[in-house]
């Protein structure tokens, strides 16, 4: 199995039919960390949920491991970790049933599987809240339980839409330790933020979706020729 | 979207010949030349096939002159189904390769198909009412017709419950293809429910035996309302196209060659997305 | 695990069931005889609106917090996840609507030695009602119009069923052979387990994009 590496080819997203950004090129190896930056409505969640699979784009491709995602698709996911805008966490089950539910199939035993949440638990300081129901935790203390999930199946990549939202300075730190150990054991990250981070990484690869969008895309399959490229297949 | 099989997606090589020929942008002006000829020559079938219709066929010696109905009724019962197994063939191709004019097709078909049902389950009645004496009667072909009516508006509820194009083209094309897997079922069950509840005493609403005179206005007639679906479906096509290609640069450029004034903002200047 | 927890909302199809097949007497009076040729019909008519009521339940929670999102990643077949979802909810919406229908049936004048062959065509026939139903539920995820807009999507859908399932408890009812219609019944249920999950996992890719 060759190294994981991802590599976004002419990317262009729309939202409807309105053209959000195209022409995205990027290339991330293991150990390097994808910052995507751009204001409000710029298309950083069209972004990463497209770079999931969850949405497909406009024009362009993406590839994993050489292979063009749409290709390999359960295996792109079996590789896959996403934390989203909204949490991904049920309210009616505890903690740790999160956790289980969410992290089903992986082939581990139970018990590993057991020692695994509770670790998970414990290093996201949720360790007293794992009999209770989910919905009496608060805004933050969600985040980090369905950050926490990344730490229960390990997964060479990891995509998190605003990761650091509702979390308080510590447990930003801590998030940012956490990407800094995943990135440091081979595995590759992207994440958009408004705030300012301090992550760890061979290599931040940073991409402002706001100067993208600023080309001209026309939709209808047809983008504009662009001078730079000409003679590449549109 | 990532699926177990591989799907070609949309810009490799081989589909770009396609593009080039199938863009809504190409389309527009070679439909515009295409809807005179079309709208002249259902003018004239229909003419011809309602003069056959009306003046030339024989009254049939069981039904007299109302038989004249089903000139009307059985076409229009054809182009029903007919319109309802392009829409999803249009929608399938649209989900499968990506393709925007299928789904402008897919989507103008609805309404045109929609009203097909409607005219056929009006002229069904009216047929029916001299023979049953009622308006109407659960006869198996009118509540097939009336189940695809059905079919047709959560279709056409579907797609306009929906804001963004792309996700009403695509969920409109899947409930289309479900529908029309499902429509010999249907079809067969109700005929088999109606055999079961037919009081022997009622006439169905059989095709006369079929003579000559009375198959040539038939077709004419069902050649007419494919021309006029043509025509029409072209025409609104085109406004689709309009609609969903207003924030495009050819688009612009017409409205305003058009208006020979500056352009109106973009049309429904939409709020940015939420949460790009 | 989720919907056990949920009691209540489990419970809201059944009651609404109940509720609509006590109704008919007094909407139509309780002549028994009447009562007694409409009853297949209306229990039918019944389980299938108290269907159509559970299915907006089906996805919107796990849409609304992510976790359908969580279960389109996965690295199982999605198919295969919405059989189990959709098994799951039939087990708590549409099973106990089964163990009722006995009684509303007697309710609603229905010839004892109907009941059986009205259990087994519910038993064979609320699965597909479910089946189907997950692809309007996955097509309408997150639209205004919620449940009544499903309902026109589905209801179309639906007619085989119904033609067939009361017509065999109306056929039993008179005595009639009923074997036909099970079998008949049972294909629809292949043929739904069959593609139905499909359909409704392609449907949710199309929300969900």
């Amino acid at each position: 199995m060759t190294a994981p590496h991802l590599e976004i080819l002419d990317l262009g997203c729309t939202r409807g039919d309105r053209p959000l950004f195209a022409g995205l090129r990027e290339h991330v190896a293991a150990g390097e960390l994808l910052h995507v930056a751009g204001s409000n409505g710029s298309g950083k969640t069209t972004l990463l949920r497209t770079l999931c699979g969850l949405s497909r784009p406009a024009a362009g491709e993406i590839r994993w491991r050489g292979t063009s995602v749409r290709l390999l698709g359960d295996q792109y996911r079996a590789d896959l970790a996403y934390v989203g805008h909204k949490d991904g966490v049920q309210g009616e089950l505890t903690a740790a049933e999160n956790l289980e539910t969410l992290s089903c199939g992986a082939g581990a035993s139970a018990a590993d599987m057991r020692r695994r949440i509770d670790a998970a638990l414990e290093r996201l300081g949720l360790a007293a809240y794992a009999p209770y129901p989910a919905k009496l935790l608060s805004q933050g203390q969600r985040r980090r339980l369905a950050l926490a999930r990344l730490l229960v199946q390990p997964k060479p990549l990891w995509i998190l839409d605003e990761p650091f939202t509702a979390l308080d300075a510590t447990s930003c730190r801590l998030v940012a330790a956490l990407v800094s150990e995943h990135l440091a054991g081979g595995g590759i990250a992207v994440l958009s933020s408004h705030q300012a981070f301090d992550i760890a990484a061979a290599e931040v690869k940073r991409v402002d979706l706001d100067s993208l969008g600023a080309r001209a895309f026309a939709w209808a399959g047809e983008p504009e020729p662009r001078p730079e490229r000409a003679g590449h297949p549109a | 979207m990532a699926r177990a099989e591989p799907i070609p997606s949309g810009p490799e090589p081989v589909t770009l010949e396609l593009h080039r020929y199938v863009s809504p942008k190409t389309f527009y002006p070679l439909a515009g030349r295409l809807i005179p000829w079309f709208g002249g020559l259902t003018a004239l079938l229909l003419a011809v096939g309602l003069y056959y219709a009306l003046f030339i066929a024989p009254p049939d010696y069981q039904q007299g002159e109302s038989v004249r109905i089903m000139f009307i009724h059985v076409p229009a019962a054809w182009m029903s189904m007919f319109v309802y197994v392009v829409m999803a063939g249009a929608g399938a191709v649209g989900l499968v390769w990506n393709a925007k004019l299928a789904e402008v097709l897919a989507r103008s078909c609805a309404p045109i198909g929609a009203w097909f049902t409607v005219l056929a389950l009006a002229t069904g009645s009216l047929w029916g009412k001299p023979m049953w004496g009622t308006w109407w009667a659960w006869d198996a072909r009118i509540t097939s017709e009336l189940i695809l009516l059905f079919l047709y508006l959560g279709v056409m509820a579907l797609q306009s419950a929906i804001d963004d194009p792309k996700r009403a083209a695509r969920a409109a094309a899947i409930l289309a293809l479900v529908g029309v897997v499902n429509i010999p079922i249907i079809h067969f069950s109700v005929e088999w429910w109606n055999t079961l509840h037919q009081p022997a005493s009622v006439t169905r609403i059989g095709r006369p035996s079929i003579h000559i005179s009375l198959l040539i206005p038939l077709l004419l007639m069902a050649v007419a309302f494919m021309l006029y679906f043509v025509t029409v479906v072209l025409l609104r096509m085109r406004n689709e196209i309009l609609e969903r290609e207003r924030h495009s640069a050819w688009v612009t450029e017409l409205i305003q060659s058009a208006d020979a004034e500056p352009a109106p903002p973009a049309a429904g200047n939409r709020p940015r997305g939420v949460a790009g | 695990m989720v919907s056990l927890r949920r009691a209540q909302d489990a419970l809201t199809p059944v009651i609404f069931f109940a509720i609509v097949v006590a109704l008919f007497p007094l909407g139509v009076g309780p002549e028994p005889g009447v009562l007694a040729m409409l009853a297949p019909g209306v229990v039918w008519v019944a389980a299938l609106l108290a269907t159509m009521l559970s299915l907006p339940r089906l996805f919107a929670n796990d849409y609304a917090d992510g976790t359908l999102e969580q279960l389109l990643l996965a690295p199982q077949p999605l198919a295969v996840l919405v059989l189990a979802k959709v098994v799951a909810h039939w087990l708590l919406s549409g099973l106990p609507l089964v163990l009722l229908s006995p009684l509303l049936a007697l309710q609603m004048q229905l010839p004892a030695d109907a009941l059986p062959t009205l259990v087994i065509s519910l038993l064979l026939g609320t699965p597909v009602l479910s089946l189907i139903g997950a692809i309007g539920a996955a097509l309408t995820l997150g639209l205004r119009g919620g449940g009544v807009l499903i309902s026109l999507l589905v209801l179309p859908l639906y007619t085989p069923v119904l033609i067939f399932g009361a017509g065999s408890v109306a056929a039993a009812a008179t005595g009639l052979d009923v074997e036909a219609y099970n079998s008949l019944l049972g294909a629809f249920l292949i043929l739904a387990l069959t593609f139905a999950p499909w359909a409704a996992a392609a449907a949710l890719r199309v929300s969900l994009d």
